[in-house]
Formats: C-alpha cells, structure tokens, sequence
C-alpha cells in the first residue's frame, strides 16, 4: 500500500502508450499473444508490437465487428488475441458482436479499447464514449478494468494474459500523472487503497485517481481526512476494500469520467445498498453527450474535476 | 463405427442418404415436441451436414476438444437451423441421441441457438444473432495458419445472413489477407421469414459478388450426395491456393416433406402432431429415431 505522503509524481505520459509497452512485453514472454487493429495502430501504440511481432499481428482495416469475430475465432488453436481500436468502437459499435461471438461463448479476448471518455477532446461526442463501462460490465464473463496511469495500463496489459476470460481494457488518450510504482504488482479484481483516511471514503477509476488524490490534499488543508481507493478492476468489484473504508469514514464519492448511469458509481451503489448503506455522492457525467475541446477544459465543464471531488466530498459529509 | 480417434468415414452415398434420412426424421421430432425450432432450413442443410461430417471432415466426435487441433472445424454461422447440426453431431457421435429429446428445454444443453455455456461438445462458438460466423471462421483459419496445422475451416450461412454488413467485412479480410485455408457454404434457399429472399431484399448476383470479392466461387446442388462431394472435393482442392473458398450451395426450405416445400412459411414453424406424422410418413426412419 502506498501511503498518501509516499505518492509520487514519477512523469507523465499517456495511458495508451502504458498499452502498447504492455503488449510488446507480453509479447515477447508470451508466443500466444496476438494483436488485432482496426487501422489505429498509431493511436493505439501498437506500432512496436506490429514491428516486432508482424506475423502476429492482423490489420483488419475499419472493420470492428469483423475483427471482434476473428478475435473470437483465433483463440480456438489456443491464441490470446488483443484487440486494439477507440474505446467507441470496441464497445457500442460492436455491442452484438462482443455479447455473443466473446462474452456468451467466453472467448479469451482482450478488447483494449483507447481514447475513452470526454478527454479524447477535439474529435467531440461521436468519439468520446461515456456508456462503455456500463455496457460491458452488464456482461457475464466480462472482466472490466480502468487502470489510473502509464505504469498501471502497462502492468494491466500484462497481467490479464494470465486471466482466462474475456476482458474489456480501457484507457485513454491525454498524458497524464503517473503516480503507480513501475514495481508494482497489478492484481485484477483488488483496489490499491493508495491514501488513508477517516473522514470520507473517495472511490474512482481511470483518470479521476489522480484527481482524487489532489482533491485528498486539498481537503486535508481543511482538515478533512480523505481515503482514496484506486478502483482499477470494475468488475469484479473488489467490495472488501469498500465496505472495510465504509465502516469507518461512513460516506463515499466516486469519481469517474463516464455516464452517472450505469458506471463505478452504480456499482458501488448496488454494493453498498444491498450491504451498508451510507450516503453516495457522484463524480461522474451526468446524462449527457460530451463535446469539442480540451481535455482539462471539458473535465471543468462536465463536472468531472478535482473541484467537483472536493464538493461532493464536502456535502457527503455533510448528509452523514 | 463412430467410436474411432480422429476420423475421416468416405460413406457410400447410400449410406448417407439413410443417415440424411434419419436426420430428417429427428428435425421434425425435435421442433413438434416443443412446437418451435426451424425446421425448413434445417430439412434443407440435412444432406449437406451430413456428408460434410459422415464423409469430408477430419474430426474427432468420441473427445472432443475446443481447441480443434490437427482437425477441421466447423461453425454454423445460420444458428437458427441448430436442429440439423444437433442431430448430425449426435448421429456422428459427440453426445447420446436421446440428449436430443431435451431440445429447447430448461437446463439443456441443446439451446434454441447454438451455445456453448451448457459446455454440449462439438460446438465452438454461440450463434443465432446472425452474420457474425464467418469473421470467426476466418479467426479460426488464422490461428491455424499460425499453427502451422493443415487443417481447415467450414462455415454454413443463410442466403438471408448475407444482408448482415459483417459478412462483406469478412469476406473482404479474407481474399485481401489471403486466408485460404476456409470454406464457406451459402445454403442458398432464396427464403427468409418474411418471404422469398427476392422481395425482402435482393441478393442480387451471389457468384458476382463473391467473385467481386476475390473467392473463388464454387456451385453444387444441397440435395445430391454425389453433387456434394464433388463440389467438397473440387473446394478442397482450391485449399492454399491464395483465395478463400465459397460455395453456392441451391437447396430447397424443408426438402423431404412436401408441405413444407415451395414455401417460407416453414421457416420458423413447428409441425403439429398431425403434421409431423404426415412428414414421418415422408421420412423414413433407418437409423433409429432417439
């Protein structure tokens, strides 16, 4: 466990470059490893995997629900195909063809899906998807992971050639604080409590554990002692680490940027209700498209920002 | 006879015909007993299925393994005609017979649509929501390209399935990236279940449009064993060559019972008592109904 005065900022960089160093490494420990794009290799970092490993890589051009099929049909002859494109297109675009030919025949197929969320910026709501959490956590077999970081998407990469199952990988496109040790060990389905506290229990995914961590610190200037679990796994949701925080801080906010319906938030709202109900506040997008602009720009203006995890926590207490 | 390892038959057509026979007779039985099932594109595939997996196929039926390594694999891509496919995999041996008495129940292995949760051997990958079978045809020929197993890849479609966008993406993969260790069979009915294929949306010129997409196109007649052979053979044949293979396989909805002939109308129906001893009638009963 990190300690909040042990966390460091180690650099910046994008997750979605934390991928493509993860996947070359699993590629050169693990023969089975395949890698799949739909003509983003660029943007998905999958350049040095493809450089390294061209036999087994397949460009199958703009054609998701093809590639989501032919992932599924390689891991038969024992493959572990990666699938790289936009978290959109890994997920809506091709809901159908991920519930039957992946999820319903639990197929071994990573689906590593990039540019996720409002912080795709300029390209605008087409592109930045809100609903993918929800739509792949609704699926049995279906493993869900967020992780915060470079460090963390690079060690999750890695890590769920080990899980037999499908897995939906989401990360994103912006640089962003790394904070998660190189060393660490990244273990699907248990929470890293990374600061500890007494007050008020903040639990996110993805880009708002950084966010949570500066809102920890503000709040601690007022006086106000925040922990802060990194929810990296969504599903399964390690409910341990959040009922244990819950007995003792007695409220929660979660923060995450995808839709208010059907995210971490909802999830953590079915646990907590069905086993100790203590006040929840949301950090999330609220029923609504995103739009063009800066990343840091749309964070403010959706509400998903460090201010926003300040606020919630503020009132959370408060409804106590 | 069905008891051997990895196995190749090479039946004399009259054999097959009393194994296509007997199939016949078990689609109209599964589908009556729970008054649903689609029993027309299954009575139309029964030859077909039955020489693919009595006569061309290398497969192992007594130990069935996921993975299908060093054997052909099959997928049925039209998951609707799962009566067909259930009765040929347990005719040739991948579960008891008398499992195909509990054929859309609750807790059976045998779902409406393919699936591969209740663990039934010899199914691969869940269909029904349909175009999605060739792109995991094509997945699996891949895999076997890398490897290096000889073995190859069948799929079956509906002529109606080839309205699904998905398809033409696959077929478009697999002539650009030369997978050419596939064969993809197109039960050409010209039937869907709003009717004949011609008034819901043309297919237009199926061998033009392969062709169009780089397969090499073979046509055969679905209801003559002799006919099907060859035209496995000549498709086998085509293996390795650097195109992938289709054929254009002219079948009739319910072929065998004559009232289900000539129509849509059984695509999706089941036959009621009366009507199933009617077809009964029609079929004749050679290997032992379950």
């Amino acid at each position: 466990m990190i300690k909040k005065n042990n966390i460091e900022l180690l650099g910046e960089k994008d997750t979605r470059s934390g991928f493509g160093e993860g996947l070359l490494e699993i590629g050169k420990v693990n023969d089975n490893v395949v890698a799949l794009c739909a003509d983003l290799t660029g943007s998905l970092k999958m350049n040095a995997f493809e450089n390294e490993f061209p036999d087994r890589f397949f460009q199958v051009g703009i054609a998701e629900a093809n590639m989501m099929g032919i992932a599924a049909g390689m891991t038969i002859g024992g493959r572990i195909p990666y699938t790289g494109t936009f978290a959109n297109f890994s997920t809506s675009r091709v809901y159908d063809q991920v519930r039957q030919s992946i999820a319903y025949s639990n197929k071994n197929v990573k689906i590593c899906a990039s540019h996720a969320g409002l912080t795709l910026g300029e390209d605008g709501a087409t592109h930045q998807v809100l609903e993918d959490i929800g739509m792949m956590k609704m699926l049995p077999n279906m493993t869900v992971i967020v992780p915060c970081d470079f460090n963390q998407t690079k060690q999750a990469t890695i890590a769920i050639a080990k899980h037999n199952g499908p897995v939906y990988l989401r990360f994103g496109r912006p640089s962003v604080p790394i904070f998660v040790k190189p060393d660490s060990k990244f273990i699907i389905g248990k929470a890293d409590t990374i600061i500890e506290g007494t007050d008020v229990t903040i639990v996110a995914c993805g880009h708002l554990v950084w966010k949570s961590i500066e809102a920890a610190r503000e709040l601690e200037k007022k006086g106000i002692s925040a922990e802060v679990i990194n929810m990296h796994t969504i599903k399964p949701l390690d409910n341990k680490s959040v009922l244990d925080s819950i007995a003792k801080t007695k409220c929660i906010v979660t923060a995450e940027e995808h839709m208010m319906n059907g995210g971490l938030g909802d999830s953590i709202a079915q646990l907590i209700s069905r086993n100790h109900c203590v006040p929840q506040e949301y950090v999330a997008v609220d029923d609504t498209f995103g739009e063009s602009g800066k990343p840091a720009d749309l964070m403010s203006k959706y509400k998903i920002d460090t201010p926003n995890i300040i606020e919630a926590a503020l009132k959370v207490i408060q409804r106590k | 006879m069905f008891s051997k390892k990895i196995i190749r038959h090479y039946m004399e057509n009259k054999e097959l015909k009393n194994i296509a026979s007997q199939v016949r007779r078990d689609i109209v039985r599964m589908v009556s007993a729970v008054s649903s099932g689609h029993p027309g594109g299954s009575l139309g595939c029964a030859d077909f299925l039955t020489v693919l997996y009595f006569h061309q196929m290398k497969h192992n039926p007594t130990n069935f393994n996921m993975d299908g390594i060093n054997e052909d694999v099959f997928y049925l891509s039209n998951g609707h005609i799962s009566p067909v496919w259930y009765s040929i995999l347990a005719r040739s041996g991948y579960f008891p017979i008398t499992e195909l008495s509990s054929f859309r129940k609750i807790s059976s292995r045998l779902q409406g649509h393919p699936s591969i949760d209740k663990g039934l051997p010899g199914i691969r990958m869940a269909s029904g929501s349909l175009g999605q079978g060739l792109s995991c045809a094509i997945g699996t020929a891949e895999t076997k390209k890398l490897n290096n197993d000889t073995c190859i890849v069948y799929s079956l479609h509906g002529d109606g399935e080839l309205q699904e966008g998905q398809i033409w993406e696959a077929a478009m993969y697999a002539s650009a990236k030369k997978v050419d260790n596939i064969i993809a069979t197109i039960d050409y009915n010209g039937r869907q279940i709003d009717g004949d294929c011609d008034n819901v949306l043309s297919l237009g010129n199926l061998d033009e449009k392969w062709q169009a997409f780089g397969w090499e196109v073979i046509k055969m007649d679905g209801h003559n064993i002799e006919d099907i052979k060859s035209g496995l053979n000549k498709a086998n044949s085509y293996i390795g060559k650097g195109k992938p293979i289709v054929i254009i396989m002219k079948t009739e909805m319910g072929q065998g019972v004559d009232y289900m002939m000539g129509t849509h109308k059984w695509h999706g129906s089941a036959p009621n008592i009366e009507q199933l001893n009617n077809a009964l009638e029609q079929l004749e009963e050679t290997l032992g109904d379950y």
